[in-house]
């Protein structure tokens, strides 16, 4: 789960991270208000997207007076910024942060997230931040510095005060970087994040560091032991879909090509988008349903994707597991076509566990599904009935 | 011969009084797996599946001679019930729990460290040595023995891995699922450092997806030993990476670019031979073998 900048900037200064004075706007007026308490100092509106590369996509805008700050907030809210994290679709801003600006000596990187070879949490820090860090650390991994952290023994202060240098910080400052990673260490490990990025870290002209951005994710899986965390969810950045399908057992990601999927299992479900794609096929979805999943809810996944109007075909690809069995699927499949009806090709690839069982379901129901032994087959069916039904439709 | 599993194993069941727990030990009886015992805290002394219960796991490993576990625990406990294993010395552990939090596993991860405990998993279907041992969820009708030893990150790409190399008329020596989550027990280089010492194995299939830097570790490994047994992949997601994402740090390279094509790339430089796609992994694995 993300969270906006606004809410990971409340979190983290309870753990002594150091921010410039700010808060959150929802309109021209909220952002006005927010500038004159900033006392004319020139301030920065920050549009409050889940993506980053909000800067470059013209997110981020700087006022040098009250009036101007009022007027920049009026031409932000509203606005869709297409990142380059965004997807095409882009985010709809609907509130700002509106900040003092910082003046800037130097932008270094620091996150904090889970090295997953090591098994460890882990610093990852740059003494040049900013945006273009991406580019920075592919053409020159060497300037990217790492520090994991042996969870036993903790976060070591002097092992800290190393990293600090390592980014180019000295002194008072290296002391406070350390400071702030002891901080960062305690939040990441108390509140469950699985990302706390701050890009840039800036050093001001006095020697001090300032978060001027912060992004920060939290792992979904231990959410249950953090209900206020829970809480700042914003539903509003949400798939709808992705949110409904989730609930019935469902791992949904809309895509937007015309080929509906159903697939049992993450890595089958990847492997059959690539053979889609390989085939010159485009998926409309990636859909995995989970080991656990009931007839019900998969009647409920395969409504989803009747509702598609892009969907112009519909693969299904089954491996009968252990816990989800072909017949399971096949029967969910049957509920949702016998209540919907069934208005473009289904190609059905059954294997492992009742597939026999699962071909009978179907035929019996009178289903027009066309039937294929193996991956190849079922991705090459599905292709070409995808692109019979948009010859047909041109016409 | 096969790896980590055999007919002597000896399995204990952590939460078997469950309902899905119930139903996957009586599977694995059934395949022949010998299930000892079970440990579910609260309910030492009674019978379950005609076999005794235990509180603790130490109690559980002291009177059955027990050397593997199998945890299907909810995640919430899921990563205590690992580290009571590993505290009960229990030589394999494997965990089919699916949702446990990173974080509990970076602590488990830790007490490994310290420990001669093999985990397999979190998130994974277990391990199978076909006609012999299955400790873990998969279906055992589907594996057959013989020569291949397989290694996977997806539970359902096993399956259809196995399904292909069963039309191969390729056997199973072991399958192990190392499981989908970010942080794991047994990884692809402990596998193959095992398959490669086990004389019934003599192709090796690693099955591997987008994300994380398993499949780039395996190839560091395959390209320094140099091993004389065949060596097939397949990696999920080479076409499937939607470009939604959260800040830089997934991209910025160290801990992974995590993208298909650079896998694909290691692991071939290695002298692994790759398919193309997953509806080829059968036919790969026999050309592999081929040489």
């Amino acid at each position: 789960m993300n969270i906006h900048e606004f809410q990971a900037k409340e979190l983290l200064r309870g753990y002594g991270l150091p921010l410039a004075p700010g808060g959150l706007a929802r309109s021209a007026e909220e952002a006005e208000g927010i500038a004159r308490e900033l006392r004319g100092t020139p301030c920065v509106i920050k549009a409050q997207i889940l993506a980053g590369g909000r800067g470059k996509a013209g997110g981020v805008k700087t006022a040098r007076s009250v009036a101007e700050a009022k007027d920049l907030a009026a031409s932000l809210l509203g606005r869709t910024l297409v990142t380059a994290q965004t997807g095409p679709a882009g985010k709809t801003v609907k509130a700002l942060y509106v900040e003092a600006a910082v003046e800037r000596a130097r932008e270094l990187y620091l996150a904090v997230l889970v090295d997953r070879s090591a098994g460890r949490v882990a610093f990852l820090g740059a003494a040049e931040g900013g945006e273009e860090i991406e580019e920075v650390a592919a053409q020159d991994p060497g300037k990217l510095h790492q520090l994991a952290v042996d969870p036993k023994a903790g976060l070591d202060a002097s092992a800290a005060h190393a990293f600090a240098a390592r980014l180019g910080l000295e002194g008072e400052a290296a002391a406070e970087a350390a400071k702030i990673m002891d901080g960062l260490y305690r939040a990441f490990t108390e509140l469950d994040a699985s990302l706390i990025e701050i890009n840039p870290l800036v050093l001001t002209a006095d020697g001090a560091l300032c978060a001027l951005d912060v992004k920060m994710s939290f792992d979904d899986n231990a959410l249950f032991r953090h209900p206020r965390i829970a809480d700042l969810r914003d539903r509003d950045e949400d798939d709808p879909s992705e949110v409904e399908a989730a609930r019935y057992e469902i791992n949904y990601v809309r895509l937007d090509g015309d080929i509906g999927c159903m697939v049992n299992g993450a890595g089958l479900a990847l492997a059959t988008i690539d053979l889609l794609k390989e085939h010159g096929g485009r998926p409309a979805d990636f859909m995995d349903l989970r080991p656990v999943v009931t007839r019900q809810q998969v009647a409920t996944g395969f409504q989803m994707i009747l509702r598609n109007p892009k969907v112009k075909a519909i693969l299904v690809n089954m491996y009968g597991g252990g816990i989800l069995r072909c017949d399971t699927i096949a029967e969910g499949i049957a509920a949702a076509v016998k209540e919907s009806g069934l208005k473009v090709p289904l190609v059905v690839r059954a294997a492992g566990t009742n597939m026999e069982i699962a071909r009978k379901i179907l035929t019996g129901q009178a289903i027009p599904v066309a039937f294929a032994d193996d991956m190849a087959g079922a991705a090459a069916q599905v292709v070409a009935a995808s692109k019979g039904q948009a010859g047909r439709g041109g016409a | 011969m096969a790896i980590l599993a055999n007919k002597d194993t000896k399995v204990i069941c952590q939460g078997m009084t469950g309902a899905q727990a119930s139903f996957h030990c009586e599977q694995a009886i059934a395949y022949g797996t010998q299930i000892v015992a079970g440990v579910t805290p609260g309910k030492g002394g009674i019978k379950h599946l005609s076999l005794p219960v235990y509180d603790t796991v130490a109690r559980a490993a002291k009177e059955t001679g027990a050397d593997a576990s199998l945890v299907f625990v909810p995640p919430r406990a899921a990563a205590d019930a690992m580290i009571e294993a590993i505290d009960a010395e229990i030589p394999l552990v494997v965990c089919v729990t699916e949702r446990v939090p990173v974080l509990d596993m970076v602590r488990v991860k830790r007490r490994l460290q310290d420990s001669d405990t093999r985990l397999i998993g979190p998130n994974s279907q277990g391990i199978i040595t076909p006609e012999q041992c299955k400790i873990g969820i998969m279906p055992g009708h589907i594996h057959f023995p013989g020569k291949i030893g397989i290694a996977s990150r997806s539970a359902s790409l096993t399956y259809e891995a196995v399904g292909q190399c069963g039309r191969a008329r390729l056997g199973q020596s072991s399958v192990v699922g190392i499981g989908g989550d970010p942080v794991y027990g047994l990884g692809f280089v402990e596998c193959l450092e095992l398959f490669l010492r086990d004389p019934e194995t003599e192709g090796i299939l690693l099955i591997g997806e987008i994300g994380g830097t398993a499949e780039e570790e395996a190839a560091a490994f395959i390209a320094a030993e140099k091993p004389k047994k065949p060596i097939a992949a397949y990696v999920a997601g080479l076409r499937a990476e939607t470009g939604r994402r959260m800040g830089h740090a997934g991209t910025v390279n160290v801990f992974g670019k995590g993208a298909g094509a650079a896998k694909i790339e290691a692991l071939k430089a290695a002298g692994v031979q790759v398919a193309p796609n997953a509806a080829e992994i059968g036919s790969t694995m026999r050309a592999a073998l081929r040489g």
